[in-house]
């Protein structure tokens, strides 16, 4: 926190980029009214979703960027001799709060978007929003954590790993649905990412009233499982490149 | 001369050896590519009689634009230079016989080539490829497929002028990352890389299209969709010599007067 203005800059930085995105989305619904049956505010709404969940997991999860270098110069080793648990400590050497930018821009749409979006806002709404959230957060650290885990194995061609995370943010601007059904199958079953985005969306705006859509998001926890489980076989796999 | 055509491939061979992260960006570029042109597919389908660009025109812009991505975007800065001028080794440039200006510029043209390069041809490949309404498809003309190479190469003399400017005033005031990647979102989103420049709302457009960022990538993207053809192609390669010529001046400007006053951090 010493540098104040390069700090504040960074967050404006990134306010901008997904203001641009913001800015890209008004400009096409001021030409078309809907998409796929979803208004602006509904668009609106999924996109403070994604935007909210992905900028509380990166401030942590961007730590695990630097992985690859941290395994390829031996920096690694030191986390493993210390008695701490080797993710907190990974985290907590890079934990980035210029992240806020989106955080606050996610806010401010939630903000326009929630009284305009059509969606009546009782006890189980509310509460499919947070599950909504909070469910996205952990998905996408499990992406972050994946990214990590799969660094073990090869640090060539890593980059794939982006399309579902920054991608996942990218395209999750507008409901899942919109891009077809395979796509949506694919971030139904194989990356959740659907199952914290479209599914309760779908329950928000009453399209389906049963109570499956609106816990849909804790179906997504499961990723959580193969995430963890590739983790820890890299982990125990980990044979040193030597410093 | 000579010495810039060694510079360049100097800096060309150098990152054509970042080969497998390369392969790596193709699919992910792919992928976004992919992605991209569904999306404006789905809002195609909600009112096609609203779409200002034949959806054609956008399957071809989305394509090319990422093949090309490390030429056309911005924010592919060249952080050696940020760290040239932030570290003081800039006074070991500054003492060899070669244009400083000249020098950035054709390191940054090799650079931003070679990785075009390198993912270009797979892109390409896989994008003539993929079945229609997705599939890429070549310039109705021999003529229309010059004028883009044309407006390309001028596109990428913009862009890096752009950037030249940044790097110069970096002198001034030494500007945090934030600064940056305001400078490049901004000329990024009104050359058309987040959403093509037709689909701006009238007076946005009207105004966008004359700025030198629609000079980017906007022109070259248009033309070789054929969504800009003959003599509005034209018209459009002038005005980005335009640009170039104002933006080449006046990052040579600013960099004369930065070196009359150079401040060397460190020693």
């Amino acid at each position: 926190m010493e540098y104040k203005t390069s700090f504040f800059f960074t967050i404006l930085g990134q306010f901008t980029v997904s203001f641009t995105s913001l800015l890209g989305i008004w400009f096409l619904f001021s030409r078309f009214r809907e998409v796929e049956g979803f208004s602006f505010p509904q668009v609106l709404l999924c996109f403070a979703t994604v935007l909210m969940a992905f900028s509380v997991a990166e401030c942590f999860g961007r730590a695990f960027d630097t992985f690859p270098q941290m395994l390829s110069n031996g920096a690694f080793d030191r986390v493993l001799v210390r008695p701490k648990n080797v993710i907190s400590q990974v985290l907590m050497a890079k934990i980035d709060f210029t992240r806020f930018g989106r955080l606050l821009q996610a806010v401010l749409v939630f903000i326009y978007a929630l009284p305009r979006s059509g969606v009546v806002w009782t006890w189980d709404k509310v509460c499919t929003l947070i599950l909504m959230v909070v469910c996205g957060c952990i998905i996408f650290f499990c992406l972050f954590l994946t990214y990590a885990a799969i660094s073990f194995f090869t640090i060539e061609g890593l980059e794939f790993m982006n399309v579902l995370t920054d991608g996942g943010r990218e395209f999750g601007r507008y409901p899942y649905s919109i891009y077809g059904e395979d796509v949506l199958k694919f971030l139904t079953y194989v990356v959740p990412l659907a199952l914290f985005q479209y599914y309760p969306l779908l329950y928000l705006l009453g399209r389906e009233p049963s109570l499956w859509y609106m816990f849909a998001p804790l179906g997504g926890l499961l990723f959580a499982i193969p995430s963890y489980c590739l983790w820890r076989w890299g982990l125990t796999s980990y044979v040193s490149t030597g410093s | 001369m000579r010495k810039y055509y060694a510079l360049f491939r100097l800096r060309f061979i150098h990152s054509l050896q970042y080969r497998a992260a390369a392969a790596a960006g193709v699919v992910t570029q792919f992928a976004w590519g992919f992605m991209e042109i569904l999306a404006f597919l789905a809002f195609y389908k909600a009112n096609p009689s609203n779409f200002p660009m034949e959806f054609s025109h956008v399957v071809a812009y989305i394509w090319i634009q990422q093949t090309f991505l490390a030429v056309f975007m911005v924010w592919f800065y060249e952080n050696e230079i940020f760290e040239a001028i932030s570290s003081g080794a800039i006074a070991y440039t500054l003492v060899r016989p070669i244009d400083l200006y000249n020098r950035w510029f054709a390191q940054s043209v090799a650079n931003r080539v070679a990785k075009a390069l390198l993912r270009s041809v797979p892109i390409l490949l896989v994008a003539f490829l993929v079945p229609p309404p997705l599939r890429l498809s070549l310039p109705n003309s021999g003529t229309q497929l010059l004028l883009f190479i044309i407006s390309f190469v001028l596109g990428l003399g913009v862009v890096i002028a752009y950037t030249m400017i940044v790097y110069v005033t970096t002198f001034y005031t030494l500007s945090p990352v934030g600064v940056r990647i305001i400078a490049a979102m901004l000329a990024d989103f009104l050359a058309g890389a987040i959403i093509p420049l037709p689909f701006f709302p009238m007076g946005v457009r009207n105004a966008a299209e004359l700025l030198p960022f629609a000079a980017m990538q906007n022109m070259p993207l248009r033309i070789y969709s054929g969504n800009i053809a003959g003599v509005e192609a034209i018209k459009g390669i002038g005005l980005q010599i335009f640009w170039l010529l104002v933006l080449v001046t006046l990052g040579r400007l600013i960099l004369r007067r930065a070196l009359g006053k150079v401040v060397v951090q460190g020693g």
